[in-house]
């Protein structure tokens, strides 16, 4: 049992580190989009009062890749948004790999099943 | 207001929001929300995505750190997100479908409870050795480090802990927080798992329960760049400032203020709610 908890340990260090190294990817994407979309909106009236939901072009996968290729700041975000939104997804998919490792097998389907409700989640509304 | 001074205004409230949030343990999502909505008036559909976003950047930010000190029990953590993924997306189904006002009283509601919650002393988890079957067929028990040592601990009543999980997780979609407080209370009270235990494993499940309903946020158009980045970078900031400076300061009267301060929006938006301003 107490190598078992060492592995455990050894693999949740390896993600936490990995975890974070997105985080930091997510964040600077992001910082780089705002640079962007600064520049070019800076001295614009904000006007955040009233909803009307976000265009198209920011609300799907493809649709926001495209943005990104044509450099629009606000799609340059919305991408940074999405790959900090994947790293607790990457986070599930390593531990499947970790549990595997492992031979722990009725967590590899927990796991699994926490994994189908996130894709679900995204495939389901539209995202990916 | 230009583009320009709203972001960096936000950017700001949101840094001192994650910075004391991290620093009393409370999280910085919750008071973002009421930031963005009272403060700056910001539609709150809005102001729940950006807190959403800010929340999974602290709760995977700080995954190494929790790690390293050996108390999150990754299997606890990993079987409880079943009921809260699934919940969160109950909760972000529940957003598209009610008003905004109803939203705000609900906010109201939890920032009133997790002030309170945030007053009372952590409860000492009584030594009890009669292992659940349950818990043991699912490899929920565990050991944290004591000083020198390891000291082993039992999981309780899985299936009421499992129940409150896809409360809390419901909560965290219908309102874009970690719902930490909550989580916390199904794995101390309810399952008597000890405290330090349940906050680290706690932070690991937020990340993942956030993910479920951000999906539906961003496909409904409720994520705007314009307003997740200032959060989501000020958040993402202060909380790993407060994290850092956690060690030296003096929590106890930081948590008290801000308690207060919770108790204040709280009030407020429930006000605003009733008398329809959100």
């Amino acid at each position: 049992m107490s190598h078992l908890t060492l592995d455990d340990h050894r693999i949740e260090v390896i993600i936490g580190n990995l975890l974070r190294s997105g985080v930091l990817l997510a964040a600077s994407v992001v910082l780089l989009g705002a640079v962007i979309y600064l520049a070019r909106h800076a001295i614009e009236p904000a006007d955040f009062h009233t909803f009307r939901g976000e265009a198209a072009a920011l609300r799907t996968l493809p649709a926001i890749v495209k943005g990104v290729a044509h450099f629009h700041g606000k799609s340059i975000i919305q991408f940074g948004l999405l790959l900090l939104i994947a790293t607790p997804i990457a986070r599930v998919v390593f531990s499947v790999v970790g549990f595997a490792i492992e031979h722990d097998y009725l967590y590899v389907v927990i796991t699994l099943i926490v994994l189908a409700v996130l894709l679900y989640s995204l495939v389901g509304s539209g995202v990916a | 207001m230009t583009i320009l001074s709203f972001t960096v205004l936000i950017a700001l409230g949101s840094f001192l929001a994650g910075f004391l949030g991290a620093l009393t343990g409370l999280g910085g999502g919750v008071v973002v929300v009421p930031l963005l909505a009272l403060a700056f008036g910001v539609d709150i559909r809005y102001a729940i995505g950006a807190s959403l976003v800010s929340v999974i950047a602290t709760s995977s930010g700080a995954a190494a750190a929790y790690v390293r000190e050996g108390y999150s029990n990754i299997r606890i953590g990993m079987f409880l997100e079943i009921a809260t993924t699934i919940g969160a997306i109950v909760g972000a189904m529940i957003a598209t479908h009610v008003t905004t006002n109803a939203i705000g009283i609900v906010f109201g509601l939890v920032l009133l409870y997790s002030a309170v919650l945030s007053g009372r002393p952590q409860p000492n988890v009584p030594v009890d050795d009669s292992p659940d079957r349950l818990a043991t067929a699912l490899k929920l028990n565990g050991t944290y480090p004591v000083a020198n040592s390891l000291r082993a601990y039992t999981v309780h009543r899985v299936p009421l802990g499992f129940s409150l999980m896809f409360g809390a997780g419901t909560l965290s979609g219908l309102l874009g927080i970690g719902s930490g407080a909550l989580k916390v209370i199904a794995m101390d009270q309810a399952m008597r798992i000890p405290f330090k235990v349940s906050t680290t494993t706690s932070n690991f499940m937020i990340g993942v329960t956030a993910a479920a309903s951000a999906g539906i946020y961003l496909s409904r158009g409720y994520i705007d760049p314009g307003i997740a980045m200032p959060v989501m970078l000020g958040v993402l900031a202060g909380s790993l400032l407060g994290a850092r400076v956690l060690v030296k300061a003096r929590t106890k009267w930081l948590r008290l203020v801000f308690s207060a301060v919770i108790v204040v929006l709280g009030l407020e938006m429930i006000y605003n709610g009733f008398s329809g301003k959100l």
